[in-house]
């Protein structure tokens, strides 16, 4: 634990805010991050280790653009599954390789959806090819729509602080 | 751009438990057998072209603050100005065009749920389209990086 009174506390806040903005790519990066926040190495390492282990974050690491390594076509499935099923469901599908990211969100009066996944491939075919697969693996007799990307506007880490 | 042998290895290596040590590209450099000194100049190269967006913390959307996905319903000869506009929100981080009626699909973030609502309150003010306001409910998905 971090003693409260030690001149080597992190300031969680400033430290969170150049997380979610990046470390340089140097041989000693969290140097670099203590000279900016006044405090040394080994503190913003421990620091960094509580925050993961707090669940704070997610995942500490490199962080790719898709779609300048070649992986254009980005399709998001919607479907609409029945409350009792969508976590077993949830769970399966989560598990494939091929979907990045899994979510439950809630239906609208002009959205019938309920589950979202994330599917990122080199071609659209292959990614179509890909969800059809998973739809037969999986029984996914379900209410679906396919939402390919045309155009990415905008791709950066979220800023919480 | 076009990934070698070694940037491949490297960027499966490093997307997740980045090592927490003084030198982290010194672990890598023992763990996958590539000099250190290599290893940062070919990963400063990837991100100069863009194929790395930055080493850092991805955050749990819940614990870390307030987000919600957004979705507008855009004709076609407006897309380009919403967008640009949406885009411009501070608050935004990702914002894509997707084949649908609701054409417009935007991610906005912030500290906590009022600042959240506030702009989504500025969006609708502002563009007098169908929208949907799609927070999470859950989360299935371990993030571990994209594998390549």
């Amino acid at each position: 634990m971090i003693d409260p009174h030690s001149q080597n506390e992190v300031n969680e806040q400033q430290l969170r805010q150049i997380l979610q903005e990046g470390l340089p790519l140097v041989a000693r990066p969290y140097q670099h991050i203590a000279q900016q926040l006044s405090t040394t190495e080994h503190a913003v390492i421990e620091k960094i280790a509580e925050l993961k282990q707090r669940g704070l974050i997610k995942r500490f690491g490199l962080v790719l653009h898709h779609h300048e390594l070649g992986y254009t076509a980005n399709c998001m499935v919607v479907w609409n599954i029945p409350d009792q099923n969508i976590e077993q469901i949830a769970q399966q599908l989560s598990q494939e390789p091929p979907v990045t990211l899994c979510y439950q969100r809630p239906r609208r009066a002009n959205w019938p959806f309920n589950l979202f996944c994330m599917i990122h491939g080199k071609e659209r075919a292959q990614v179509q090819a890909q969800i059809e697969a998973l739809i037969k693996k999986h029984r996914l007799d379900y209410p679906y729509e396919l939402l390919f990307s045309t155009r990415q506007f905008k791709q950066r880490g979220a800023r919480y602080v | 751009m076009e990934l070698s042998h070694l940037d491949r290895q490297l960027l499966n290596a490093a997307q997740k438990n980045f090592p927490l040590h003084p030198q982290p590209f010194k672990v890598l450099s023992d763990q996958l057998g590539i000099a250190e000194q290599e290893i940062i100049e070919r990963l400063n190269i990837l991100q100069q072209n863009k194929a790395i967006s930055r080493l850092g913390a991805v955050f749990d959307h819940q614990r870390a603050g307030a987000s919600t996905l957004v979705a507008l319903a855009v004709p076609e000869q407006d897309i380009d100005a919403v967008a640009e506009a949406i885009t411009a929100l501070d608050e935004v981080n990702h914002n894509y065009q997707r084949e649908h009626t609701f054409n417009l699909w935007f991610v906005v973030n912030a500290s906590d749920q009022n600042v959240v609502d506030q702009v989504l309150e500025h969006i609708t003010e502002r563009f007098d389209y169908p929208i949907l306001d799609l927070p999470m409910v859950k989360n299935y998905h371990i993030d571990l990086g994209f594998p390549l």
